[in-house]
């Protein structure tokens, strides 16, 4: 086997590695594949069917463990990796709190990790993390841009009574300051709430133009059937935790017209011909649902592909100045990864720097509305 | 907020604090009889919805199977008692549990929204009598803190069989109508006026059950004073096993109702049996008009919390019971003296 990979690593003449080399690339993967977060956790899993088993010419190792959904659990199986298993870089934890407990782990080990949630942090402290997923602010700001286009002036928020909706809330208030709105109402339920006819009710009180939602999945559905059924005529704009069929499903014909952001990987197949991500969107999502079949679409395989697309790109870089297995390598891989330059992937655009380690634009962002009962893309 | 306003909350306050009556009165009545703080009638709530959610779906619930299995263990326990048990066991925990797997998998696919309703009360209703048989009965003498514990334990245990069954998204179960009309100003939906009649229809009727039938009377007696109804010859084990039956119908009951209009996940039971139990603590655990009207207060008190600080609205319901319950407490002692 050594003198194959060997025979044949000499004859592409790719990287003129020593004999004694059998270096193979570790990359450990967390994920949350069981617990509450399942559902995502599926989708952020699925890609790996798709990962190359060699990257320049090096044998690629994925070590995929699953977090359970739980923080602890992913600090442990980070550790466990850095130490016994000598990872070299980290895709994922797929879910935020757990990025949050493996940051400090991979920064004080010198391992890269690109953290596939929208998780806060910052490249100056945290110089080791990247991050695939769009940060919640560029989502909203593409929303708020289609409703200043429409002459939007006063929108109501109503959202999740949790940290989902604080945060929806405070992009929002950024996206309609900056765009001069004013913000007449914030109501606020709980996923479990059996009725928001009462926040509706506020919401219609102080005849907002438009209503803007911070919550997610199916429990997203209750303000729009409760404020469409109040008799309001103005638009309904949603965050990305919105964008399934479920969604839908429970809204009915109340959910007709919402307006809402997404990952162009969810449309893929419905993105305008000048669109940069399109070709590499529609390539992979075609792949994965010949695989799980056509209701599978999600966001969430579309970080995992954009993870070792980026890892791809940069790997051949680092490969240059040290061998895999090493700190040296770490180290270069990290800095390779910050210098992505244009890298297309299935969620956006990626061009990093030392400040900004996630890197997407405006062309990470989709807007979607309900029309007869799916999500189209506005073009 | 003008009177159409008011009126609207006031509307929505009662269908909510419908629902919550109907739990207190199960939490009230298992606890009369047993001791039990029933805290997992709030996930059975969730296995209502979710049941019917996949019955209508067209999928088998796991629920189904758990039914089953525990059927069986109680099938096999009951058949080393008397011959008269051993009969009893199998036509409850043999023949109906077929009965009900045989129904599900010849109706499922058909999808019929009343049928998996139904569906959904027969295979969750028999989940509590099978609590009470495995969980309770064997430390029916135990503390009031034991036996919540036990309860608290089992609620933990059905989270984790809810997720393993239906996985971590939201169901919502089949509607009975989605028409509405206009009453007066107030725009009433066919779904709220459900909720109404089918909780008058469920007070009214076990207001006849313990007023007019053996079983009911028996569960009154067994409620007012345990030594003594044993010493007249009252079977507690039965008893409790009625009294879980009746919750976890209610239970069930009150899932596919707001599982029409909300869709809801498999933890999500535990915050609505919390209101439940907060209007059964209001009747002090004891008395049923108390905790009705204890239930329709934290329902409209939510939904005008919900108007003018929607993100308070629990610190004000929950603040607001605070000075009621100190109250009750000072008038009445606490309920273990009386258990």
């Amino acid at each position: 086997m050594k003198t194959r990979l060997f025979v044949a690593a000499m004859a592409a003449g790719v990287l003129g590695l020593s004999a004694t080399t059998q270096a193979q690339i570790k990359i450990g993967a967390i994920l949350s594949i069981s617990g509450p977060a399942a559902a995502m956790g599926v989708g952020y899993k699925g890609a790996f069917d798709f990962f190359p088993s060699e990257i320049a010419g090096q044998k690629v190792e994925y070590i995929i463990r699953d977090d359970a959904t739980d923080a602890n659990t992913a600090f442990t199986i980070a550790q466990k990796m850095i130490s016994e298993d000598h990872v070299d870089a980290f895709i994922g934890p797929s879910l935020a709190a757990s990025d949050a407990a493996v940051a400090p782990l991979a920064n004080q080990a010198h391992v890269p990790m690109i953290a596939m949630a929208p998780y806060e942090y910052d490249p100056a402290k945290q110089p080791y993390t990247f991050n695939d997923a769009q940060p919640l602010s560029l989502m909203v700001t593409a929303v708020f841009k289609y409703m200043r286009q429409h002459d939007v002036k006063d929108i109501g928020y109503i959202g999740f009574s949790d940290g989902w909706g604080d945060q929806v809330l405070a992009a929002t208030k950024t996206s309609a300051q900056a765009d001069g709105m004013s913000i007449l109402a914030d109501e606020r339920y709980a996923r479990t709430d059996t009725s928001v006819e009462a926040q509706a009710l506020k919401l219609m009180s102080v005849h907002p133009q438009a209503i803007m939602m911070g919550n997610s999945a199916t429990p997203a559905a209750l303000p729009v059937v409760a404020l469409r059924h109040r008799g309001f005529k103005g638009g309904i704009y949603g965050n990305h935790g919105i964008v399934s069929p479920a969604f839908i499903k429970v809204g009915g014909a109340a959910a007709e017209g919402v307006i809402a952001v997404t990952s162009p990987v969810v449309v893929y197949d419905q993105l305008a011909d000048d669109n940069a991500v399109k070709p590499v969107a529609a390539a992979f999502m075609q792949q994965y649902t010949k695989q799980f079949g056509p209701q599978s679409v999600n966001p969430f395989a579309g970080y995992s592909y954009d993870a070792i697309l980026l890892l791809n790109n940069a790997i051949p870089v680092a490969l240059q100045t040290a061998k895999p297995g090493t700190e040296q390598f770490r180290m270069a891989l990290r800095d390779a990864l910050e210098k992505t330059h244009e890298l297309v992937g299935v969620s956006g655009v990626y061009s990093m720097s030392p400040t900004n380690h996630n890197g997407q634009d405006a062309r990470a962002a989709v807007l979607v509305q309900v029309s007869d009962g799916a999500w189209r893309a506005i073009h | 907020m003008d009177l159409f306003v008011f009126l609207a909350l006031l509307q929505d306050g009662i269908t909510t604090g419908a629902i919550y009556l109907l739990l207190a009165i199960g939490l009230l009545i298992v606890f009369s009889v047993t001791r039990v703080i029933f805290v997992p009638q709030g996930d059975l709530l969730a296995f209502g919805t979710l049941t019917a959610g996949a019955l209508q779906s067209g999928q088998l619930p796991g629920t189904l199977w758990l039914l089953d299995a525990v059927s069986a263990m109680a099938l096999v326990a009951s058949l080393s008692g008397g011959r008269r048990v051993a009969l009893r066991g199998v036509l409850i925990w043999g023949v109906y549990p077929l009965a009900v797997t045989a129904a599900a998998l010849i109706l499922a696919p058909r999808q019929m929204p009343a049928v998996s309703i139904l569906l959904a009360l027969a295979i969750v209703t028999p989940m509590g009598p099978l609590i009470w048989r495995f969980a309770f009965r064997p430390v029916a003498d135990a503390s009031v803190l034991a036996l919540l514990i036990v309860a608290m334990a089992l609620h933990f245990v059905l989270i984790g069989l809810g997720l393993v069954f239906f996985g971590p998204e939201e169901a919502t179960a089949p509607a009975l109508t989605d028409g509405s009309f206009d009453l007066g100003v107030v725009n009433v939906s066919g779904q709220s006026l459900a909720v109404l009649l089918c909780c008058a229809t469920l007070v009214l009727g076990l207001r006849w059950f313990f007023g007019a039938t053996i079983h009911g009377k028996v569960l009154r007696a067994a409620a007012s004073d345990r030594l003594g109804a044993r010493l007249v010859g009252i079977d507690a084990a039965a008893s409790g096993a009625l009294a879980f039956g009746l919750a976890s119908f209610i239970a069930a009951l009150a899932g596919v109702l707001i599982g029409a209009v909300t869709p809801l996940s498999y933890d999500a039971g535990f915050d609505i049996g919390l209101k439940g139990f907060v209007a059964a603590i209001m009747g002090g655990l004891i008395s049923y008009p108390m905790a009705a009207g204890g239930a329709l207060l934290v329902g409209v008190l939510e939904s005008l919390g919900s108007f003018w600080a929607s993100a308070y609205r629990e610190v004000i319901v929950f603040t607001l019971l605070i000075p009621i319950l100190v109250w009750l407490s000072l008038r009445s002692g606490s309920p273990e003296d009386r258990a």
